[in-house]
């Protein structure tokens, strides 16, 4: 047999990788990305005339267990029919036997990328308010995202903000949701095969009790965290806590505090939208807001010009925030003395 | 309907966990899978991270898997602290870094050829390659890995389409997934033309052939691997979607 050169074995990894479609409405149309479970391909629907992506477990699962997960997943997408999570359409196996479903094929960027092309902080505001929007929805329903970064939240055409990869969300007791008791279900043990004390998550933008791998201690708070680590992300260009070793960051999460953002444009920055992500990242779940809509409430104020629950102003910033939130009365009002002054001085002419 | 493992290997016999059996059957039977398929990288990360010749590398292949049945060499393996195949490199760097060990190959004679390998067509991979950069020699042992496992699928695909007499889905396998890739594909419907296919059974045919490439790629990479998890991240890296 002629040996196999470095191309032909790229090739053979993807055909290895392919799903199989034949016998099904859809058909391959190409490669989205591809992650440590599954892969994700753009394919048509023919029986719809549209393009859809469809997420395939890639890796081998020889329990089942994976297969349930990604199950388990799109079932939390079923779930979640809001504007700024992903619909799922479609789940099941494919005729190779591995597990899949189908959700609207996003067209957009990440917003990391997104981000980078340059944004008005009050966009970058109102664009996070949604993905809080859409967080705070999912924990009403009992889910947990655990998994919440710029990486996985695109940014349609329009401006449009919505909610990905929610493939190691979890579901919390109805019980324990009406308590605000913030502890999974894990009686039926971890779908993936780890066990409680497993570490889930991306670490840059992981909360201190995931860190330490607390899965006891995870709940709609530890989202909060998350978003407030991207919120810091929006602020500054980069996570509370990076580096090239994923270790070291785990440790520093679990251990320290985060730095205040510093805009990456310069300057010091609002101190009052610091608070606000500092508060959402506090190492204690208890001292963090007590959800997405009520973060989101506060960055509202914010951008009202109204003072946050975050941040205790001082009477030299409330002065100036006052001034500021009233900057064209103000302006009005200064031009009018000024010209009060001028009259009376010609008058002393 | 797939059953319930789908496209996963759902056989339990491993290669690695069978070197370790008290039946001389078993053992040989064991060690015969690994050597299929880790004769090919051995042999070229001797030829290439060491720097010996083609008759000296021959016979310290040789030589190593003869020592690793008689030695037990694989038998301190443990599942949770590594992959088989960084084991099995740092058992290989070990032995050809004992001197001792290679005085007594010379004393037992070197140049013996044991094992049936082709060595030969194995130096012309050497020779028609690219010479790898010094510093990635240790990512190159798990590249030539990875390829030995691809052609190891391969040979077992054409097996089962000759023995069940799907010599057309070879056929399309070969011609669509095993050609140049930079090349330009014919499309279903030249491919099929031949072989009096349409371009929808082309479709079927290839789907077939591949859904089974892909069911023998993975059942040899567990054949090699002792526990699940192991066989979860080999997997991962043998289909490029992990890191090494």
């Amino acid at each position: 047999m002629r040996p196999l050169d470095d191309r032909q074995v790229r090739h053979l990894q993807d055909v290895a990788d392919l799903p199989d479609l034949t016998g099904t409405r859809y058909e391959m149309t190409g490669r989205l990305a591809r992650g440590g479970m599954g892969t994700v391909y753009a394919v048509r629907d023919t029986v719809l005339g549209r393009e859809v992506a469809l997420k395939v477990l890639s890796a081998p699962d020889p329990e089942g267990a994976l297969a349930a997960r990604l199950a388990e997943e799109a079932r939390h997408l079923a779930r979640l029919q809001h504007p700024n999570i992903v619909p799922v359409h479609d789940a099941g196996r494919l005729p190779d036997g591995r597990a899949f479903y189908v959700m609207t094929l996003v067209r957009g960027e990440r917003l990391d990328a997104w981000r980078a092309a340059g944004r008005s902080l009050s966009a970058m505001l109102r664009l996070f308010q949604r993905v809080c929007g859409a967080v705070a929805f999912a924990h009403a329903r009992g889910v947990i995202h655990r998994d919440l970064k710029p990486e996985n939240i695109m940014v349609g055409p329009f401006g449009e903000a919505l909610v990905m990869d929610w493939g190691v969300a979890k579901r919390v007791q109805q019980s324990e949701r009406d308590a605000e008791a913030a502890t999974l279900d894990l009686s039926a043990g971890e779908p993936d095969g780890t066990l409680p004390g497993a570490i889930v998550g991306t670490p840059s933008y992981m909360a201190p009790e995931q860190a330490r791998g607390d899965t006891a201690s995870i709940g709609p708070r530890t989202d909060v965290y998350a978003l407030g680590a991207i919120l810091y992300f929006l602020i500054c260009g980069r996570p509370p806590f990076d580096g090239p070793d994923p270790r070291a960051i785990l440790r520093r999460v679990a251990e320290q505090t985060p730095p205040p953002p510093r805009p990456d444009g310069g300057g010091r920055g609002s101190r009052a939208l610091t608070s606000i992500a500092l508060k959402a990242m506090a190492r204690d779940p208890a001292a963090r807001y007590a959800s997405a809509q009520e973060m989101s409430d506060d960055i509202e104020r914010f951008l009202d010009g109204r003072p946050t629950e975050a941040h205790r102003e001082g009477l030299a910033e409330r002065t100036l925030r006052v001034l500021e939130k009233n900057r064209a009365l103000v302006m009005l009002l200064a031009a009018y003395l000024l010209m009060r002054v001028m009259v009376l001085a010609l008058a002393g002419f | 309907m797939p059953d319930k493992a789908g496209p996963f290997p759902t056989t339990r016999w491993s290669a690695v966990e069978g070197t370790r059996s008290a039946d001389p059957a078993e053992r040989e039977r064991s060690y015969a899978a690994l050597v299929a398929a880790y004769w090919k990288p051995v042999f070229k990360h001797i030829r290439l991270r060491w720097g010996k010749d083609f008759a000296g590398a021959q016979d310290l292949t040789q030589e190593f898997f003869l020592r690793a049945m008689e030695k037990d060499f694989f038998a301190p393996y443990d599942p949770a602290r590594a992959r088989f195949r960084t084991f099995l490199r740092t058992c290989l760097d070990g032995f050809l870094a004992n001197e001792d060990k290679a005085a007594r190959r010379l004393k037992r004679g070197g140049g013996v050829t044991i094992l049936p390998l082709e060595f030969e067509a194995v130096e012309g991979e050497i020779a028609a390659a690219a010479v790898p950069d010094p510093a990635t020699l240790d990512r190159h042992f798990d590249a030539e890995w990875a390829r030995s496992l691809f052609e190891l699928a391969i040979a077992a695909l054409r097996r089962e389409c000759e023995a069940n007499g799907r010599l057309a889905h070879l056929q399309l396998f070969e011609r669509f997934d095993l050609g140049d890739p930079a090349g330009d594909r014919p499309s279903y419907a030249e491919m099929g033309a031949p072989l009096g296919l349409t371009a929808a059974q082309v479709t079927g045919h290839l789907a077939l052939a591949r859904r089974e490439f892909r069911r023998l790629l993975l059942e040899t990479l567990r054949s090699i691997t002792a526990s699940d998890e192991e066989f979860r991240k080999e997997a991962r890296f043998l289909l490029g979607t992990d890191p090494p």
